[in-house]
């Protein structure tokens, strides 16, 4: 599955093929930043046993300066599939290619001339606690052996993007998670990369720091051009910042496409059930559902406000075309991907001449609705 | 025996220990923090995946220190005489302690290093650093403060290892408390042996936890 962009799937032919290995640099702005081709992940096979399949044929894209996200319940195999972007895994078949060059192909020293180019934060930020924020920054620099000016003059810009510019001398220990996650951003960002992977960055922040870490990355993708992959169980932080996503489910690519098309029209059931923990539906309703409905129940409906629909008082006038009592029971309205969003969750009578005046009135108005489920 | 005798006797015996202890500890750790690197980063799927050899070193460690030192001290005479042209004297007992000191401060270096989190080197690896760059820059830079305190108990362990080198002609305090305290009976100067041990033992302690805590930057306070 791909992600529906025009510019990503005009890959130029040589790449579809098995291409020769060319260098970074002579890459096409129109081709992806990142391509996986079929490719699978085994785990601990040996001798004929056939192991854990963590990745079962991922075909997937991301778009050059893009922020993509991958989303996935713990154990989908999301961080597996991240960490075959820079070579800390191998693919067992199939071929992950970053920029054009196939990662899989690539010798120890070109590996390492590629993870140069892209950077990588972490869920516990993994900073070493033996050197200050400046040094931690600096850390790749001296890997990659810039010499001491340089770093400095490339170090102090970095921490100032970042907003730590007054916290150089201190130590991760005396550092918020949030300033750690800052400290974790400058030092993917210090080699210059074209690509930043971001692997549960915000999972261990609390809600507030989330939003600001989240904004810094947008900030860094706009300003620098970067390219941003990130996974995450989170819907609320592909809703925040991925201007595409998939949803991975067991080692599969199950549903992809704009994030803005995905929230609003999910089609596979992993990815409902993602968003209906980002809908925040009350515990005792989403306990209640019920899939069939008997006599002198109510259907629960989510009706989907986007685009022309987002600006029409449409609610209004559901009830009174219904005839019938129209619950408000959830709502709200968002911003996904600069577009309004607005989603509300009804509830009505599910007698069948009530549920037949609704479906024509939503045909009518092009309203999108998705049916929940049905209570008592 | 006059005090003056007395004290004659024992900054000799003292200048002996610390000479044994410091030579034997620095190139005993020398050679030792290597191994135990290798140790600790040459199992399967680790920096430098070598696991028999890591097999092999970890017998030949695990040999080494289960051998009783005094057993050991007497095992390598052949071995002490090649090194220093004698099996008898100070020199000639730096080498067993030396031979101990290895395997001892190996597997100290090991366990500091396998507390350092894979994190850190699953980063180090996605910045594109090389396994010596991460040995170097992460590992030994994170094992600081465990590293100092391994020393520190090395160090230790060392000064009660040369208390038994007397049985080659080492000398030290423990040779002179065992010839003169016990052999010749002088109460007093056990005592005065046991007085300078502990003193030594407790400045060595001090000093390296000192030095640990300098190294530690993990519970800083503002």
């Amino acid at each position: 599955m791909t992600i529906p962009n025009a510019a990503a799937n005009a890959a130029p032919p040589e790449e579809a093929g098995q291409a020769p290995i060319r260098p970074l640099a002579a890459s096409t702005a129109a081709a992806p930043m990142v391509a996986f081709e079929a490719v699978t992940k085994r785990f601990g096979e040996a001798g004929g046993k056939p192991g854990f399949t963590a990745l079962d044929g991922i075909d997937f894209t991301v778009a050059r300066g893009a922020i993509t996200g991958i989303i996935g319940r713990s154990g989908a195999g999301k961080s597996t599939l991240i960490r075959l972007v820079n070579g800390l895994e191998k693919a067992s078949s199939g071929r992950v290619t970053v920029d054009g060059v196939e990662v899989g192909g690539l010798s120890e020293h070109g590996l390492r001339d590629l993870r140069r180019q892209v950077g990588m934060i972490f869920q516990h930020f993994n900073l070493l606690t033996s050197r200050t924020a400046f040094d931690n920054v600096a850390l790749p620099l001296e890997i990659a052996g810039v010499d001491k000016k340089t770093i400095r003059d490339k170090v102090t810009p970095l921490l100032d993007l970042v907003g730590l510019g007054d916290k150089a001398g201190r130590y991760p220990s005396e550092l918020s998670g949030g300033q750690k996650q800052r400290v974790g951003i400058a030092r993917a960002l210090a080699t210059s990369p074209k690509l930043l992977l971001s692997d549960e960055a915000t999972s261990a922040l609390d809600p507030e720091t989330t939003q600001s870490i989240l904004e810094l990355l947008k900030r860094i993708n706009a300003e620098l051009g970067l390219t941003v992959l990130l996974i995450t169980h989170e819907m609320e932080v592909v809703k925040e910042i991925a201007t595409d996503v998939a949803v991975i489910d067991r080692g599969r690519i199950v549903e992809a496409g704009s994030t803005f098309d995905v929230y609003a029209s999910p089609k596979h059931e992993t990815t409902r059930t993602l968003l209906a923990t980002a809908l925040k539906l009350p515990e005792w309703l989403r306990n209640g559902l019920k899939a069939q409905p008997s006599v002198g129940d109510r259907v629960l409906v989510r009706l989907v406000f986007f685009g022309e629909t987002a600006f029409k008082p449409l609610t209004g006038r559901l009830v009174s075309e219904l005839g019938s009592d129209v619950n408000i029971l959830a709502g709200g309205i968002e911003e996904i991907g600069g577009k309004p969003f607005g989603s509300l969750v009804v509830s009505y009578s599910a007698a069948p001449d009530v549920v037949e005046r609704a479906n024509r009135f939503y045909a009518e108005t092009g309203l999108s609705t998705e049916v929940l489920g049905y209570v008592a | 025996m006059s005090p003056d005798m007395m004290f004659n006797l024992l900054t000799k015996a003292l200048g002996q220990t610390l000479q044994m202890v410091v030579i034997a500890g620095l190139i005993g750790s020398l050679i030792g923090l290597p191994i135990g690197v290798f140790l600790a980063t040459s199992g399967k799927g680790e920096l430098f995946p070598a696991p028999a050899v890591n097999r092999v070193i970890g017998l030949i460690v695990n040999a080494a220190r289960s051998t009783p030192f005094i057993i050991l001290v007497v095992a390598i005479i052949p071995f002490t005489r090649l090194v220093t042209g004698t099996s008898i004297g100070t020199y000639a007992a730096i080498v067993p302690l030396t031979i101990a000191t290895i395997p001892f401060f190996a597997r100290l270096v090991e366990a500091a290093i396998r507390e350092i989190d894979t994190g850190l080197i699953e980063a180090a690896r996605a910045m594109g650093a090389t396994p010596m760059q991460i040995v170097f820059k992460v590992l030994l830079a994170e094992a600081r403060p465990a590293l100092m305190a391994a020393l520190t108990m090395t160090m230790v362990s060392l000064i009660g290892y040369s208390a038994m080198v007397g049985a080659v002609g080492g000398g030290g305090l423990g040779d002179l408390g065992i010839r003169y305290g016990y052999q010749r009976f002088m109460p007093e100067m056990m005592l005065a042996v046991v007085v300078v041990l502990i003193v030594l033992v407790q400045l060595v302690q001090s000093a390296g936890d000192l030095l640990a805590r300098r190294f530690d930057k993990r519970n800083r306070k503002n």
